[in-house]
């Protein structure tokens, strides 16, 4: 690390450019995780061939955990490092504050992503690592079903992936501003791809535990 | 018309401060917002109280030295316009209306509803500014610019420094501010020869001074008096990348908190 990287880092627009060149990592790894989980609606041995295919790779495996890994650990510290900061730069809060321009997503960011903190803990140790319920490493498609049929998982599923759509909804809108993207021409495409975007994981990803707790995937 | 007021009272920086109540039973709805308090005030006085200190001065929305936060919102509920412009027909008889300095670490309270803008100045002092030799103004046709680059120059030129924006933000930040004085020179030959320095030099000093980070909330712009969008934050970020990329020696090594 040059001491050039450090004084940029210093910055709050240095750790917004970390946020969100990290976020960017992390919505392809979301989109692509998603598009390989939808697979289950085309039958367990598609879901199980593809899971099979994942792991006979290990090297570049391993190489995109370690980037997402990296991704994760980079937004968790700039998030945290920035919310104390921005804390602090108002010690004496208003009485009455009016929101003008502000979302519900934009103001609950930082609660977004301790829900979908505690949300990767919990899906690692369930589907990846298998320590809750009974699991079998060769078939994905069995583990999904017997965890989503537990109403309780399902329900945390569905929570975590809302709070993951209203994340994306701000944070796809807000990495293109804070790298320096913002265009009146071309704003309200930003707009649209980030309500695309957001709608696109909570109707993918919500799709897969309503499936099995409706009885459509058994 | 009666208002009720509920005014943040506090006698210097030490004081804890409080919100003290008043009723100004007959408001005329064609004054303005200070007049209002000017009245208010001429009631305390002639009960030989003290009266509620706040700034202004121009009262034509120009100067920048006026600005309270009224129902929570900087400058109070009416768009595109300062506190002085503000008219108590934008109220109704018998409304409650709270009113509280602008609050921020970096905009200590210097009594009542007066803050002390200094961080501003010193963003301003750090680079908001051109080198030039000043003898006989040059002929303006000398230098042709463009004209929509004039404008947007001439629209991020427009910020009066009232602080409206550090007042809104979530998180009491001064990009919008930082970026309009960071951008107006930026955009104009005149300031190229310092942009990179210009920009890392502000950038440096409001981080300094304690003000907080931008999370793309919109609210700055929304309580800029002078309509000044979010667009000249995204171009202060770009130009502050640019500037890293350039040379480490534009960012200057006073990092230190104050």
């Amino acid at each position: 690390m040059s001491k050039r990287n450090l004084a940029f880092y210093d910055t709050t627009i240095g750790k917004k450019a970390v946020m969100a060149v990290s976020g960017l990592i992390l919505i392809g790894f979301i989109i692509g995780h998603m598009l390989g989980n939808l697979q289950i609606f085309m039958g367990a041995d598609k879901l199980n061939a593809y899971a099979h295919l994942l792991h006979s790779m290990q090297g570049p495996l391993w190489g995109a955990r370690l980037v997402i890994i990296a991704a994760l650990i980079a937004h968790f510290w700039s998030a945290i490092s920035l919310t104390l900061r921005n804390r602090a730069a108002r010690p004496v809060q208003y009485q009455r504050k009016a929101d003008l321009a502000t979302t519900y997503a934009a103001k609950t960011m930082i609660f977004g992503g301790i829900i979908l903190a505690l949300f990767i803990v919990f899906h690692l140790a369930h589907l990846t690592l298998g320590e809750i319920g009974e699991f079998d490493p060769a078939n994905v498609y069995a583990n999904v079903v017997a965890g989503f049929q537990v109403q309780w998982i399902a329900g945390f599923y569905i929570l975590a992936q809302a709070a993951l759509a209203l994340h994306l909804y701000h944070g796809a809108w807000s990495f293109l501003q804070t790298l320096g993207a913002n265009h009146a021409k071309y704003n309200h495409l930003r707009k649209a791809f980030s309500i695309a975007l957001a709608l696109a994981v909570a109707v993918g990803n919500i799709s897969i535990p309503v499936a099995v707790l409706s009885g459509f995937l058994k | 018309m009666k208002i009720t007021l509920h005014v943040w009272r506090q006698s210097d920086a030490k004081d804890k401060g409080h919100f003290e109540k008043y009723v100004h039973p007959n408001v005329s709805p064609d004054s303005s917002f200070l007049e209002m308090l000017d009245e208010v005030n001429e009631d305390l006085l002639s009960q030989n109280k003290e009266p509620i200190a706040f700034d202004n001065d121009c009262r034509e929305g120009i100067c920048g030295a006026c600005g309270m936060v009224i129902n929570g919102a900087p400058h109070g509920p009416q768009r595109l316009t300062t506190t002085c412009q503000l008219h108590m027909r934008k109220f109704k008889d018998g409304d409650e209306v709270w009113i509280e300095p602008w609050r921020a670490k970096a905009f200590p309270v210097i009594r009542d509803l007066i803050v002390d803008r200094g961080a501003m100045d010193r963003i301003i002092e750090a680079g908001g500014y051109i080198s030039i030799n000043t003898q006989n103004a040059q002929d303006a046709n000398a230098l042709p610019i463009p004209k929509p680059v004039a404008d947007k120059a001439m629209d991020a030129a427009t910020c009066i420094g009232c602080g409206a924006c550090v007042a809104a933000c979530p998180n009491a930040a001064a990009m919008l501010f930082t970026s309009a004085k960071v951008s107006h020179l930026g955009l104009l030959p005149q300031g190229q020869p310092e942009r990179a320095r210009r920009v890392g030099n502000m950038v440096a000093q409001m981080e300094a001074e304690g003000f907080g980070g931008c999370t793309n909330h919109g609210d700055c712009a929304e309580a800029c008096p002078k309509g000044i969008g979010l667009e000249f934050i995204a171009r202060m970020n770009r130009d502050f990348f640019g500037a890293m990329l350039k040379s480490p020696d534009h960012i200057p090594a006073r990092w230190k908190r104050r």
